[in-house]
């Protein structure tokens, strides 16, 4: 068992893995933890990166750039927006219940989702639908099965990105809080800006 | 050698971290946190899985997945803004105005 877990970890692969592992735990147990926004955001931002680091181990190259680019480009540079919006830099006061209790009920939920999901898996009646090709890279490959046989998924979750698109606009913009069909402070607002003109 | 396993033990680990935190948090933005840890963890195994039989569907479904996130973010981090502008407050624990 240990000499097994020291030559899987002369390998580069099982290094990587172990490395990857550990500061992934630790920084998302810092974000799961912390008391201060911004440091819980911050070890968030890292981990994903690490994160990225498995898929490139997995051979995923890929789905690793998108990691990098939407997670850590895009919802982290979010979160960092909105975090304008709020008081980041106090400590969040929050009542906490018995804490012994929920780490209890969180680990035996998660072993049960785990356990039921990896089930199907170990009976070894899974087949691979779309196989991936010898020669042929990552990126090429991905793009081949997404564009014939997952096309129609792809184009529904283009329609949902603009609809968040246009929600997120629609809540966060400006004077967008009070309600637009009920009040009619915006519609003297437009005959004010009339006058001026 | 790293197996299927390995990988599959270090995304529960990470997923039950994410369920202690949604858990525990009374705050909304760090619901939100844990959400994001939660869902990651559910990316490695789809990875892995991918990887160890061969087939790019869990490739095809962790990007799904990411595509849902992003959404998820948008419409989130608006309503919580709204919310902030409304009550000046994220706490579960003020927000709750129905006592039944």
């Amino acid at each position: 068992m240990f000499e097994n877990f020291i030559a899987s970890i002369m390998t580069i692969e099982g290094a990587a893995f172990y490395v990857f592992s550990i500061l992934t735990i630790g920084l998302f147990s810092i974000t799961v933890m912390s008391k201060n926004v911004l440091y819980a955001m911050t070890s968030l931002a890292a981990a994903m990166v690490l994160i990225s680091g498995f898929f490139f181990i997995l051979g995923a190259d890929f789905l690793g750039v998108v990691q990098l680019v939407v997670y850590v480009g895009a919802i982290m540079a979010l979160y960092s927006f909105a975090m304008m919006f709020f008081d980041a830099t106090k400590d969040i006061k929050e009542k906490t219940t018995s804490n012994s209790l929920v780490f209890l009920l969180g680990g035996l939920s998660a072993l049960v989702l785990v356990l039921m999901f990896a089930a199907p898996i170990y009976s070894e009646n899974i087949q691979a639908l779309y196989p991936m090709h010898e020669g042929v890279g990552n990126a090429q490959d991905v793009g081949m099965v997404l564009f014939t046989k997952y096309l129609i998924p792809f184009e529904v979750a283009a329609v949902m990105l603009l609809v968040a698109m246009i929600a997120g606009i629609i809540l966060a913009g400006k004077k967008m809080d009070e309600s637009l069909t009920e009040d009619m402070s915006a519609d003297d607002e437009i005959l004010i800006i009339k006058d001026e003109k | 050698m790293i197996g299927l396993s390995h990988y599959l033990i270090v995304s529960a680990i990470i997923f039950s971290i994410g369920l202690v935190g949604v858990l525990r948090r009374r705050n909304l933005l760090m619901l939100f946190f844990a959400t994001e840890v939660m869902l990651n963890a559910v990316n490695i195994a789809f990875a892995a899985i991918s990887h160890y039989y061969n087939d790019l569907t869990g490739q095809m479904f962790a990007f799904f997945i990411i595509a849902i996130a992003a959404s998820e973010v948008a419409v989130g981090l608006g309503i919580l803004i709204v919310l902030f502008k409304k009550h000046g407050s994220l706490d579960l624990d003020d927000l709750a105005n129905m006592r039944g």
